[in-house]
């Protein structure tokens, strides 16, 4: 248990810079989340705080400790990855086993504690396999396995639900943070899907480009997204942001579509953002057409033309409309996000 | 062309097929044809050959007479000739010191090149070159360093003043039998190290990782992680390298002739020297016979004794 530092770190290949400067502070038992685009160097701040990677510059403190030149076996850290690592050549005991191995624990310590976890994850028959005779989910559930034993300050998980099936991975999604929150372990969560972040986090931290966009608690992000980034990156199906500018009374897109705009609205509105979701249908409000209409059962997606401005609305009611039909809708003027030209967020 | 007549018809159903063409799609009919060529190759070369040396061994055919059959008169013989249990301990000797010369040496240099070297692909084209030399050159610059008088070793020895003699290799038994050994063990080395690189290769980076982070240190990666893991090739490799260790005959034929006094003969020198230059064809064979029942064993144990692992892929004994 313990609270993770990390505090303007940098880091870079070579001459790339991948990280510039990241501030992540972590506090003890906390599940934090980091999401963000492929390649956006999420894994590369995960490794250095594992320490697989050195740090180029900047602190990353575990525990208060300052770790910058600790190796990662004095760390107290355990991973899981992406492609769980498990050893071949070992059977699932073996593998969960092998840290204590290492550190010359009694067997019959060792074999309670790898008793203990694999009763938590479900392993218990499964304990004289190989890995090659495990399925997928098996598999994560025995990389966990090898972390739970260590009764590490750290858990990290790279990406770990990323290779299962979507019906798995909800389920997983469902043990990882149950299991989380019994052990109460300071976790640090690296995925690039945004549900799983929404889902398990308790602190998300967006990242893009080697930055921190926005960094807090789920529901925060969702409905105060920072800037244009964070905007567009929370929330399923996207927020729409229609660029344009504060004129006639409204909001005049680029397109041509005059949106209503909230009481005291800044003049220097440069996006206009609101959630699918965040829309009504109504006979006074700004009329569109149709171009598909998509229904989930439980509400209706549709997409609609405002002059030439795509909008995305999702209705509980069933839209019955076809393409080309007219539709009136209406944003709800207190869940607008506005944003100025830089892309941040204007205050309301 | 048709391009006034109607539109073409085209139906889905296939042409019949002619007798020629089924034939061939007859999987045995197949199969046999593949073979034959390879099969053809084996049977001149290597069947016929075998074949032809095991007859002989039991015959007393020398050259320019053919022999008659004699039954196990030649090994009978050969258990009493104190040359040929020479020549068998020294096969053994040769064979287990210069592998695992051959296998310290090889490991150790293929973790070397498996890490982050400056110029790596370099030096992995230079530790081929002992191997793609061909063996009687390699052979014939061994016999100049072991040269008694011309020898740059005992050169270098005498300049920096630590001997004021020349070093004797290979005039006495001892020296010369471990002169050869250390020749092959050159030899080989690029052979063990490259295959043992290639085995390294395959072994996933994050295992390491993982290692690390469960607290291994360099020796226990190394003893839990990649020796395990590469155990499958090291088998494979020292069978091989077993099998060309025992049957070797340019080096010690070129460098020493199996002297002094026969100390240094191998069984496949000993098998030349006795057949052809000594015209004993049926001795010469006899000897080469009895090579087999120790590359059988060396082969056997080194496949099953290391090859089989349970948790590799693709083998159904769960
Ligand atoms: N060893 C390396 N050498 C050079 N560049 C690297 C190295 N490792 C990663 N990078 C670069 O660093 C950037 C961040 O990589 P990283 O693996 O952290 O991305 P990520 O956020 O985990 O992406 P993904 O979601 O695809 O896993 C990428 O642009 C990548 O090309
Ligand atoms: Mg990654």
């Amino acid at each position: 248990m313990a609270t993770v530092s990390v505090r303007q770190a940098l880091k870079s290949f070579g001459t790339t810079r991948i990280l510039h400067g990241v501030d992540v502070e972590i506090a003890d038992g906390e599940f934090v989340v980091l999401v963000g685009p492929s390649g956006c160097g999420k894994s590369t701040l995960l490794r250095m705080i594992a320490g697989l990677e050195n740090i180029t510059g900047g602190e990353i403190a575990i525990d208060g400790r300052v770790v910058n030149n600790v190796p990662p076996k004095d760390r107290d850290i355990a991973m899981v990855f992406q492609n769980y690592a498990l050893y071949p050549h070992m059977t699932v005991r073996q593998n969960m086993a092998f840290s204590m191995k290492l550190a010359k624990a009694p067997a019959a310590i060792m074999e309670e504690e790898v008793q203990r976890a694999a009763k938590i994850l479900g392993l218990d028959a499964l304990l004289d396999r190989f890995p090659r005779q495990l399925s997928g989910g098996q598999r994560q559930r025995v990389a966990m396995g090898r972390a739970i034993v260590r009764h590490p300050q750290v858990f990290l998980f790279d990406e770990p639900l990323s290779n299962l099936d979507a019906k798995l991975r909800v389920q997983m999604r469902s043990e990882i943070r149950e299991l989380q929150q019994r052990l109460a372990t300071t976790t640090i969560y690296v995925t690039h899907d945004q549900i799983e972040a929404m889902t398990m986090a308790d602190q998300i931290v967006v990242m893009n480009g080697g930055r921190i966009e926005q960094a807090g608690a789920p529901l925060a992000l969702y409905d105060k997204p920072a800037n244009l980034f964070v905007a567009g990156f929370i929330g399923s199906p996207a927020m729409n942001l229609l660029p344009g500018m504060v004129a006639d009374g409204g909001f005049r897109t680029t397109g041509g579509a005059l949106l209503p705009l909230p009481p005291h609205a800044h003049t220097n509105v440069a996006t206009y953002g609101i959630r699918p979701e965040h829309m009504s249908l109504s006979d006074d409000g700004v009329e569109g057409t149709i171009v598909l209409v998509e229904p989930t059962g439980s509400e209706t997606q549709v997409t609609m033309r405002m002059g030439e401005t795509v909008v995305t609305g999702a209705f509980r009611e069933r839209v019955q409309g076809r393409p080309g039909d007219k539709l009136r809708v209406l944003p709800d003027l207190g869940l607008v996000h506005l944003f100025g030209p830089d892309g941040a967020r204007l205050p309301s | 062309m048709s391009a006034t007549t109607a539109a073409p018809v085209w139906t889905k159903m296939r042409p019949k097929q002619g007798a020629l063409s089924r034939l061939f799609d007859w999987k045995p009919f197949l199969a046999f044809i593949c073979l034959l060529p390879a099969a053809g190759l084996l049977m001149t070369f290597l069947t016929y050959p075998l074949g032809l040396g095991i007859y002989l061994a039991f015959t007393d055919t020398t050259i320019g007479r053919p022999g008659i059959w004699v039954g196990l008169e030649n090994f009978i013989w050969l258990a009493e000739d104190p040359i040929f249990w020479n020549a068998v301990f020294y096969s053994v000797f040769y064979t287990g010191v210069a592998t695992i010369g051959k296998f310290a040496l090889g490991l150790w240099l293929a973790l070397l090149l498996n890490q982050h070297l400056p110029m790596k692909s370099l030096l992995r084209a230079i530790i081929l070159l002992p191997w793609i030399v061909p063996t009687v050159l390699s052979a014939i610059a061994f016999w100049w360093i072991y040269d008694p008088q011309f020898s740059i070793i005992s050169y270098l020895f005498i300049e920096m003043g630590l001997r004021e003699t020349n070093i004797d290799f290979i005039n006495t038994a001892w020296p010369a039998r471990w002169s050869l050994i250390a020749a092959n063990i050159w030899r080989g080395i690029p052979f063990v190290a490259i295959s043992l690189l290639a085995g390294l290769q395959t072994i996933s980076p994050s295992l390491y990782e993982a290692a690390l982070l469960d607290g291994a240190s360099g020796w226990q990666r190394f003893r839990y992680i990649t020796f395990p893991m590469l155990l499958p090739i090291l088998a494979i490799v020292m069978t091989f390298s077993i099998i060309f260790t025992f049957t070797d005959f340019q080096l010690v034929y070129a460098i020493t002739r199996g002297g002094p006094v026969n100390s240094t003969h191998l069984l496949a020198t000993l098998a030349f020297q006795r057949g052809i230059p000594g015209g004993q064809l049926g001795e010469g064979a006899a000897i080469a016979v009895s090579m087999i029942p120790f590359l059988v064993f060396a082969t056997l144990f080194s496949y099953f004794g290391l090859a089989r692992r349970k948790w590799q892929q693709g083998e159904g004994n769960d």
